[in-house]
């Protein structure tokens, strides 16, 4: 079923973190399975954000296989030793988890394919995010159990989509879990409610195109899709009214990058989304006892209509 | 497989193992004495007073809390409640099978109203997907918008948005009237059988998609008709019905209903005949 819920604050900051955790453990009962988030924080826009993994949660429900931290330990030692292959100085390391690491680097270099296929060329490394605003945070449990786990209560910042997943085509893991970072762009995350019916076809061909896909999860294919489109020169707005077209299946997804949150809704307007939306916030979500987390007053909200795209600015 | 050309047509299900009792004579009877009238009992039902009102909040109450507690209000012969704080929770107000004004301060989430049979309901916001499925009598009035689903498979009564709604709104309805007075999502009158459902604004793509039966009135655009879903003649019973229809709707009275589209099915996709789907695949 799953779950999915963003904001945009536009002229002003705000514990993001804080109240997305509220949106999505409102949305729990849609699955638990993993809890993601796409923080877009305050940051002075110079340094990278990269938040990787190293290998996979195998706690309660993971269909991962189990290794050992020393395995774990050698993979960050070789990531680090690529960094400084690739010219990228670590300003600051955060290890929250054995598996999973935030690293704050200085790196001038606008080309982040590179980058992203060297460092993701080391085998059980993966890039969850890279940007200068953006923080991709996912892991197995609920809202709840993954803010506390990674400490995203106090983190400030204009706007986030955030997921609740209940595993149907992929396993449960971290990989498999949204959000997916826009590789290989700055700063995009997706979000994803729905099945896409085309999903091989379109991966086989944007696979002959260059683009990388990481899991066997079809929301992937959007991030990637949207990317590609990006790449070849399409506005956000461009590639997500084209992808109404060119994506088969049930959707409603939820697309970020650092200065701005859309939704878009598939023709047959299956997959539920409940949205408000006032001069200083939007807030939207699969359901709206996830709005009322944060708005508990009576508001108005509706639900876009079917081939609906949508873009704000923070 | 049995030999069904060589069988009678009324043991055909026998033949073909369905069921091996032969329903004939007694157990199919059913007497009826008038005398014994006290002894009918239709479940969930109350003697209510309408000027019997009181609050109940829910802030704090799961919906199975606040359905019980309305239960029990009503077995109390309250007959007009009012709803505090639903705060867009799911499933509130469902298998009300009872006369009751009903009023919520705020909105609902998905499933309200469900499967009931004959409350006044007003709800101040908004509702979910779903609202009102199986409704079998009654009236309810949404003062904002809803979401998709809207009166999925009713059977009867008036149900009202004032707003717009999502998509596949009346969706596989029997009877009763849907009124919109906003704008409709696609699949409008999807798969229905009978009933009206009248929208004053603009409709989406496949409005009566598949429809058998029934009409639907729409006096903005039409995105696009569904298969089988045609434009009919709208005639001046169809002109004073809608007026007075939408008089007591609360919206759109002073609406000019003459220039309103009337659709109603086709037709050619009826394929009726006398056999059970079951028996059906079997002579096939």
């Amino acid at each position: 079923m799953c779950g999915i819920a963003g904001l945009i604050h536009r002229g002003k900051s705000s514990k993001v973190g804080h109240e997305l955790q509220g949106m999505l453990q409102a949305l729990k009962h849609r699955g638990e399975d993993s809890t993601g988030y796409a923080l877009y924080g305050d940051t002075d826009g110079k340094n990278f954000i990269m938040r990787f993994k190293v290998g996979e949660n195998v706690g309660e429900g993971s269909t991962s296989v189990a290794e050992d931290i020393s395995v774990y330990d050698e993979r960050k030692k070789i990531v680090d030793s690529y960094l400084s292959e690739l010219g990228a100085k670590i300003i600051k390391e955060d290890r929250i988890l054995p598996y999973s690491l935030r690293y704050e680097i200085e790196y001038n270099k606008k080309d982040l394919l590179n980058f992203s296929q060297k460092i993701e060329s080391i085998p059980g490394v993966e890039i969850l995010s890279m940007g200068k605003s953006l923080e991709v945070i996912k892991d197995l449990g609920n809202a709840k159990m993954v803010c506390d786990r990674y400490n995203l209560d106090k983190l400030v910042g204009t706007h986030a989509i955030g997921h609740a997943r209940m595993a149907t085509e992929s396993g449960v893991d971290i990989k498999s879990a949204h959000p997916f970072w826009g590789y290989p762009f700055s700063d995009v995350s997706v979000v994803h409610n729905g099945q896409l019916t085309n999903y091989w076809n379109n991966r086989r061909a944007l696979e002959n195109k260059g683009m990388r896909f990481m899991s066997e999860c079809d929301s992937e294919l959007i991030a990637v899709y949207l990317a590609e489109k990006m790449r070849d020169g399409a506005s956000l707005e461009e590639g997500m009214k084209d992808s109404l077209l060119g994506l088969d299946g049930v959707f409603t997804y939820f697309v970020a990058t650092k200065d701005s949150l859309g939704m878009a809704k598939d023709t047959m307007a299956a997959k539920p989304l409940v949205l408000y939306e006032s001069d200083d916030l939007v807030a939207m979500g699969s359901e709206e006892i996830a709005i009322r987390s944060i708005l508990p007053h009576e508001i108005d909200t509706y639900d876009p209509f079917d081939g609906e795209v949508k873009v704000w600015q923070i | 497989m049995a030999n069904l050309k060589n069988t009678e047509k009324k043991t055909k299900a026998q033949a073909m193992g369905m069921h091996t009792e032969v329903l004939t004579g007694r157990t199919q009877q059913k007497f009826f004495n008038p005398d014994e009238a006290e002894n009918f009992y239709y479940f969930g039902t109350y003697d209510v007073d309408f000027n019997k009102r009181t609050d109940l909040d829910v802030l704090d109450m799961t919906a199975a809390e606040a359905n019980k507690e309305i239960d029990n209000l009503m077995s109390q012969g309250f007959g007009t409640i009012v709803i505090k704080n639903p705060q867009g929770k799911h499933s509130l107000g469902v298998g009300i099978l009872n006369k009751l004004n009903l009023i919520f301060e705020g909105s609902l989430g998905y499933f309200g109203m469900g499967s009931c049979d004959g409350p006044i309901v007003r709800i101040n916001g908004r509702v979910g997907w779903s609202c009102a499925e199986n409704l079998m009598a009654g009236k309810i009035v949404i003062e904002k918008n809803a979401g998709s689903c809207f009166g999925a498979a009713i059977r009867g009564g008036d149900l009202i948005c004032k707003g717009s709604v999502g998509a596949r709104t009346g969706i596989d309805m029997k009877g009763g009237t849907i009124i919109i007075g906003g704008d409709a999502g696609a699949f409008t009158g999807f798969m229905m059988q009978r009933g009206r459902i009248i929208i004053l604004g603009d409709v989406g793509i496949n409005l009566g998609d598949s429809m058998y039966d029934g009409t639907i009135f729409v006096g903005g655009e039409i995105g696009s008709y569904g298969s089988d879903a045609v434009d009919s003649e709208l005639t001046k019973n169809d002109q004073d019905w809608l007026k007075r229809k939408l008089k007591v709707a609360e919206i759109g009275e002073n609406f000019d209903v003459t220039k309103m589209k009337k659709i109603v099915a086709g037709k050619k996709l009826w394929n009726y005949d006398n056999l059970e789907p079951t028996e059906k695949k079997g002579a096939i």
